[in-house]
């Protein structure tokens, strides 16, 4: 990971360039910016946002000082154009499970091909697609990869203000157990026997599954080192099926490849 | 002009929607010829993915299909898969969804009226430049904004994708004084919206006579969010499971997402406007007074005007949700057991920018066999290209640049949220 220098991404003398891109997403993750309500105008007064289509008509050329990247490469225009936004940026963060992971569309990449084409679109010339959809660091080197579907909101701030400082952003990688722990709730795996992902997956969001007393489902992708087989064995002894399994790790991660692995161990048979 | 003259207007990357979308308009001897709001938001294919999946997993998945409405998905769905099932949900966990879905009216409409709505009619790029000048006014979006959020974080665990939706009901239900905490600022809320109202009543809005009619839920005591039937201002109105048999999509060459039209091939249009214009003896007496006092009452068809019914939705949610705060005692259990049966479901709810329709057939092992969502935008496509083409066949004269900014915001006067609009696209492989 690349991490900005003293000064942060400001060029001395002027404020920094902001831009925010869309790719194949849902526009969660950028929409969590504007739920930055009480730093929103504060931000805009340290940065220029200088191209954010959700927010303004006013687009600035570029180069960029800091991009962010929402959204999964699904057509080949987007194979393109991320190349021209990585040119263009001299700090690409992407945010989301969709530009770190490939988001719940790239379930198409485990879409059996007979299975895709016998569904038949009425006029499929129209449309033009990828047969897979791939996170933006398979096209271009990234800075920082920020998790989640969708990225929360403290940890969008954190990374802001990291990169505006010239410094590394204080992510954790571990997982959402310590958070749990943190906030003193029962474990709903080993005390409620719910499935729960919650051992697998990086934190970020405070727990907020087992806070409702449901089990993680995995929206934060694979923390560092992840046990995923132990895990996939315990539910099985809670008596999950192997499609279970199965469908569990193949959500809004599915093609992080810690959970692509395990969902295709459990995919045959 | 000169006559004879061919003249395209044209915006390559409409902003301040959500999505990906363009537009195209041409006029050829001062008539205008072609309408086109091309959307070119890649398909996700949510129909195709849904299919395989359990029947517990709609609910979580659809939320996905948009960041700014994932509520009214959850419920569409959740609703849907109930109706599958035979189960209905207690009166109690039915409102605290529709207090939830307030919270996604108020956080939706706060961020549509101030940040993308507004800064059109006074003439700014976006918000932040408009708060330069109207530094107290952009606040008050924000503050409403936020309450939104609290609303749908508060009950909900996050209000991008909540967390506590589920067929059946909750995973957990607040006690009182969880909820208690929200009354004090709904209130502040109620009151900012209303300032909204009159405030969003003094701008400048241009003539424009929409000629469509207007398609919403209509329920027997509720300004509809939740639940009613499919209501038209043409005198329609059939259960939610009959829309099939009354809307038809159809695909054309310039869009990723599909066109809605009714069976006869008419288009029409839903959101804002349509509910108002189909429910105005529903909203409480004060609010119609407040309606009356700025000049807004049914039938209202001036879509420039929707800012304002935006805004008198926002008051009417921030009131609904304070009395269902107010009025809540929490069940003894968050949600009622569903067992899945070999059933065809349907489930519409009123999502911010119009009614949601989702349809599912699943096997008695719970697994989806059929999946199909037609979202409040695509059923706009139609009826805004209608109004494209009147606005600008009455507006020859203006100058270019004022053109094309005005054609932007007939675009946004629907809140088009693109990114749900493509995703009911079925499947298509381009070999790469």
């Amino acid at each position: 990971m690349a991490v900005p220098g003293a000064r942060g991404v400001r060029s001395s003398g002027r404020r920094a360039k902001l831009a925010v891109w869309k790719f194949t997403s849902c526009d969660g993750c950028q929409l969590t910016l504007l739920n930055c309500e009480d730093e929103l105008l504060t931000l805009a007064d340290r940065v220029q946002v200088a191209y954010f289509l959700e927010a303004s008509r006013a687009r600035v050329r570029g180069p960029y000082d800091l991009s962010l990247v929402e959204g999964s490469i699904t057509t080949p225009e987007e194979a393109q154009r991320i190349r021209d936004v990585r040119r263009a940026s001299r700090y690409l963060v992407t945010i989301g499970a969709c530009a770190t992971a490939g988001g719940i569309q790239a379930l198409r990449n485990f879409a059996d091909v007979g299975e895709f084409l016998s569904v038949v679109y009425a006029r499929p010339e129209y449309i033009k697609t990828l047969e897979r959809s791939t996170p933006i660091a398979d096209h271009v080197p990234v800075d920082f990869e920020l998790r989640g579907c969708p990225v929360d909101r403290r940890q969008l701030l954190e990374v802001l203000s990291a990169f505006l400082a010239g410094r590394k952003p204080q992510i954790a990688t571990h997982s959402v157990c310590m958070e749990c722990k943190r906030r003193g709730l029962v474990c709903v795996l080993v005390a409620g026997g719910t499935a729960c992902l919650g051992p697998v997956t990086q934190a970020g969001c405070g727990a907020l599954c087992p806070g409702v007393g449901r089990g993680c489902y995995g929206c934060f992708g694979p923390a560092e080192s992840p046990n995923t087989r132990s895990l996939a064995r315990r539910w099985q002894e809670l008596g999950q099926s192997r499609a279970e399994v199965m469908r569990a790790f193949r959500t809004f991660n599915a093609a992080a490849p810690a959970f692509q692995e395990e969902g295709e161990r459990h995919a045959s048979g | 002009m000169r006559p004879g003259r061919t003249r395209t207007i044209k915006v390559d990357a409409l902003a301040r929607v959500e999505g990906e979308g363009a537009l195209r308009v041409r006029v050829r001897a001062g008539r205008v010829e072609e309408v086109q709001l091309r959307i070119y938001e890649p398909p996700r294919f949510f129909e195709a993915l849904l299919k395989g999946r359990d029947f517990r997993e709609a609910v979580d998945i659809t939320a996905r299909i948009c960041g700014i409405c994932p509520w009214a998905y959850q419920m569409s769905a959740a609703q849907a898969m109930e109706d599958a099932c035979g189960v209905e949900v207690p009166a109690p966990l039915r409102a605290l969804r529709r207090l939830v879905y307030c919270g996604e009216w108020i956080e939706s409409h706060a961020l549509h009226v101030y940040l993308l709505h507004a800064p059109d009619f006074l003439g700014y790029d976006s918000a932040v430049d408009m708060a330069r000048d109207h530094p107290e006014a952009v606040q008050r979006g924000l503050e409403l904004k936020k309450v939104g959020n609290e609303v749908m974080s508060r009950v909900a665990g996050r209000s991008v994708h909540p967390v506590n939706a589920r067929v059946g009901g909750f995973y957990r239900v607040p006690g009182r004084e969880e909820l208690q905490a929200l009354a004090e600022p709904l209130r502040r809320a109620r009151d900012l919206a209303v300032e909204t109202v009159r405030w969003v009543s003094t701008f400048p809005f241009p003539d424009l006579e929409q000629q469509v009619p207007y398609v919403a839920l209509r329920h027997p005591t509720e300004y509809p969010i939740l639940e009613g039937k499919i209501a038209s201002t043409d005198g329609l109105e059939v259960e939610i499971r009959d829309y099939d048999r009354h809307f038809v999509e159809v695909q054309v060459p310039h869009s990723n997402a599909l066109h809605s039209l009714t069976c006869d091939g008419r288009p029409y249009a839903v959101g804002p406007l349509a509910r108002f214009n189909l429910n105005f003896p529903r909203l409480p007496p004060a609010l119609r007074a407040l309606a009356r006092e700025v000049g807004t009452v049914p039938p209202c068809r001036n879509p420039f005007r929707s800012i304002v019914v935006r805004s008198l939705e926002m008051v009417y949610a921030c009131e609904e949700a304070l009395r269902l705060v107010e009025t809540w005692e929490p069940p003894a259990e968050p949600a009622v057991p569903v067992v899945p049966r070999e059933a065809t479901g349907y489930g519409c709810t009123e999502a911010p920018r119009g009614i949601l329709y989702h349809r599912y057939r699943i096997g008695a092992d719970g697994i989806i066999q059929e999946a199909r969502i037609v979202p409040p935008t695509s059923q706009n496509q139609r009826p805004l290209e209608e109004d494209l083409r009147a606005f600008v066949q009455g507006h020859l004269d203006l100058p270019r640049e004022e053109l094309t900014w005005r054609c932007e915001q007939v675009v946004r006067n629907y809140d088009p949220c693109i990114s749900c609009a493509t995703h009911f696209l079925r499947l298509e492989v381009d070999e790469a």
